[in-house]
């Protein structure tokens, strides 16, 4: 469960988060929608504990990060904006270096590690040096050693980013299965077909702010909108920096 | 989900990440190259070839045949005759004496005047010209040679006179000078090593440069870093694993160096120019001590200053201009003779620098002295880190783009 209430944070005198404020359910895919640069990264950096907030609350599991960011990290599964991986090292040996980071005990290392290389289907790539991977093997690893601590949250900044058909189609799988572990998924995106298809919630951010909170269903009856596209063009009041 | 299991064990942040660091350089051939081979193995080649090719060119002009141009020798037979028992061999007169010696075709021209047969004769005293280029310090054995063998000739021939007076030859010379040189076999070899610390500043630099500059900007521009401080570890302790791996990767560049040097040691044939040299396990045990500080202190420094580029290529910009800062102390010290004093030992640097100059002099550095180097150095590094750990709470930090 993440809860946020009134996000602020400004770099200079641009507004990056401007009173953002919504909640995610354990069990539940929420969506952050919004075109390039309305604050969802800056947002999700501050749930991280990346960066600090110049103004609100973020609780994680009712852990406050402000109080306590090395707890509220240890509840979070994310995959960052940034995925770099050391391309000298396995996908394994990765995997296993952020394990250890999170404290994970060496005994359930293994176990852990192998069951997410299945689940991911990274069987062949595990014991690769991650040097010259495809931006699908990259994101396969990086979602591996986000969640090798099997955490309750799972933080996803546009995880499809890059991706081709077949790998978007497999990472939607994947977090449909987080989904049905009773996990709480949220996630970035600025494709409405992929948050649409996957969300129960979405959150709409334009310029700072959240402009619409609902399930699809209620989106579609506010707006008086069949068509989900032209729902969120409403919304946001442009057509601008959204792809279909 | 979040099974915590009480007593099972759990690596430690520290030791994960400075395990980590050193696994995945290992991994890098440049980084290898440089902080194993090239860093720490040529200073001691180029040191073992300028010194021996020193020594022997000292060793040649003090033991051979010297040739040296003479003008008009027909003058002077028995003159020829005692530069010859000194070991020179008279050359065929040359038409320009200061061109030859300007253009280096030889060290020294002897010039004997037309007068000289007729004016020794009547006893008054005549002139014998040296022509040398003293900017030329290649030249200088020899010239001190050829003017040693004449002055020799003249005092023995003035001293001779004397005596066929009556007189004694101290009537001429009231006073002697009596040199007595103080100067050992061993503090005279440390005119020549005066660059020998810096080796070993540049080789514990040169052991971390490629580590420091991965683990902070390097791996800031792979976009790593952001994944890496979203993990439930405080960035100071990620830090200290990092700067750890560094100090391990340079001190590793020290041991080889100092191995490389006592090897070398072995085939400098010093002791036939009268100094002693001793790179041996004594020396390289004292030097470890003393420069442990600096592995840290330079450590930090590299981190901090790669920490503030934005990308590779920048961070290895600024860590080159770092490189300069040790070569002051080098420097200072070789152009200004100053006498040390105890608290300069305290300086980070100057204190390593003035230490290992004494354990070449063959003095030993007290148990103050190395105190005081280590305290001061140690202090330094433990400052640095203190910046350093601030530096890396900056937000900007971890975001690449």
């Amino acid at each position: 469960m993440i809860e946020v209430k009134d996000l602020h944070k400004a770099f200079g005198a641009i507004k990056a988060v401007d009173g953002v404020g919504f909640s995610a359910r354990d069990g539940q895919i929420t969506g952050l929608l919004g075109p390039n640069g309305a604050g969802k990264t800056t947002t999700l950096r501050m749930l991280y504990t990346l960066m600090q907030p110049d103004r609100g609350q973020i609780l994680v599991d009712g852990i406050d990060a402000a109080a306590d960011p090395l707890a509220v990290r240890r509840q979070l599964g994310v995959l960052p904006d940034a995925r770099g991986l050391y391309k000298r090292l396995t996908a394994r040996e990765n995997i296993d270096y952020f394990a250890r980071l999170h404290g994970l005990p060496e005994n359930e290392l293994a176990p852990r590690r192998e069951a997410l290389i299945k689940a991911l289907e990274m069987e062949e790539i595990g014991d690769r040096r991650t040097e010259g991977f495809s931006q699908g093997q990259r994101v396969k690893t990086a979602i591996a050693r986000a969640l090798i601590h099997d955490p309750r949250n799972v933080i996803l900044d546009e995880p499809t980013n890059g991706l081709d058909v077949m790998a978007t189609r497999a990472l939607r799988q994947f977090m449909l299965k987080l989904k049905a572990e009773g996990r709480c998924v949220l996630f970035s995106s600025h494709i409405m077909q992929e948050v649409a298809a996957l969300c129960d919630r979405i959150v709409v951010i334009a310029h700072g702010r959240v402009v619409a909170d609902e399930t699809p269903q209620a989106l579609r009856e506010q707006t008086g909108e069949t068509n989900l596209e032209d729902a969120f063009v409403k919304i946001i009041g442009s057509e601008e920096g959204l792809a279909a | 989900m979040n099974a915590v299991t009480a007593n099972a064990k759990r690596a430690s942040a520290f030791l994960t990440v400075f395990l980590k660091e050193v696994r995945e350089n290992l991994r890098d051939r440049r980084t290898i190259v440089t902080a194993l081979v090239t860093g720490p193995l040529v200073g001691p080649m180029i040191f073992a070839l300028l010194l021996g090719s020193m020594l022997s060119r000292e060793l040649d002009k003090a033991e051979q045949p010297l040739h040296v141009p003479v003008i008009g020798a027909e003058r002077a037979p028995n003159l020829i005759d005692a530069l010859k028992a000194g070991g020179i061999v008279p050359q065929a007169a040359i038409a320009n004496p200061e061109q030859a010696v300007r253009r280096q075709d030889t060290d020294v021209v002897v010039r004997i005047g037309d007068n000289y047969a007729e004016a020794w004769r009547k006893g008054e005293p005549v002139q014998v010209e040296l022509f040398y280029d003293s900017s030329q310090r290649d030249a200088n054995t020899s010239v001190e040679r050829v003017t040693r063998l004449v002055e020799g000739y003249a005092r023995q021939q003035g001293a001779m006179r004397l005596v066929a007076r009556g007189m004694s030859p101290g009537t001429a010379w009231p006073l002697q000078v009596a040199r007595r040189d103080q100067a050992t076999p061993q503090s005279r070899a440390v005119l020549m090593f005066a660059m020998l610390p810096y080796f070993f500043v540049i080789t514990i630099f040169m052991g971390g440069m490629y580590l420091a500059i991965d683990l902070t900007a390097g791996e800031r521009e792979r976009q790593s870093l952001e994944p890496l401080f979203a993990n439930p570890v405080p960035r100071w302790k990620i830090l200290c694993g990092k700067l750890a791996a560094i100090c391990a990767f340079s001190a590793a560049s020290l041991l080889i160096t100092l191995l490389a040097f006592a090897v070398v040691g072995q085939f400098i044939p010093a002791e036939k120019i009268g100094m002693e040299l001793d790179l041996g396990l004594h020396f390289a045990t004292y030097v470890s001590l003393l420069m442990l500080p600096l592995v840290l202190l330079l450590a930090v420094l590299q981190s901090m200053v790669a920490a503030f580029a934005k990308s590779y290529r920048e961070a290895q910009t600024y860590i080159s201009l770092l490189m300069l800062v040790p070569i002051i102390p080098s420097l200072l010290l070789s152009f200004m003779p100053i006498k040390a004093q105890a608290w300069m030992y305290a300086v980070p640097l100057l204190g390593q620098n003035l230490g290992i100059m004494q354990l070449l002099r063959g003095d030993g550095v007290t148990g103050e002295q190395l105190g005081l180097c280590l305290a001061g150095s140690l202090a330094a590094a433990l400052l640095a880190v203190l910046a350093t750990v601030q530096l890396y709470r900056s937000e900007k930090l971890a975001i690449s783009a």
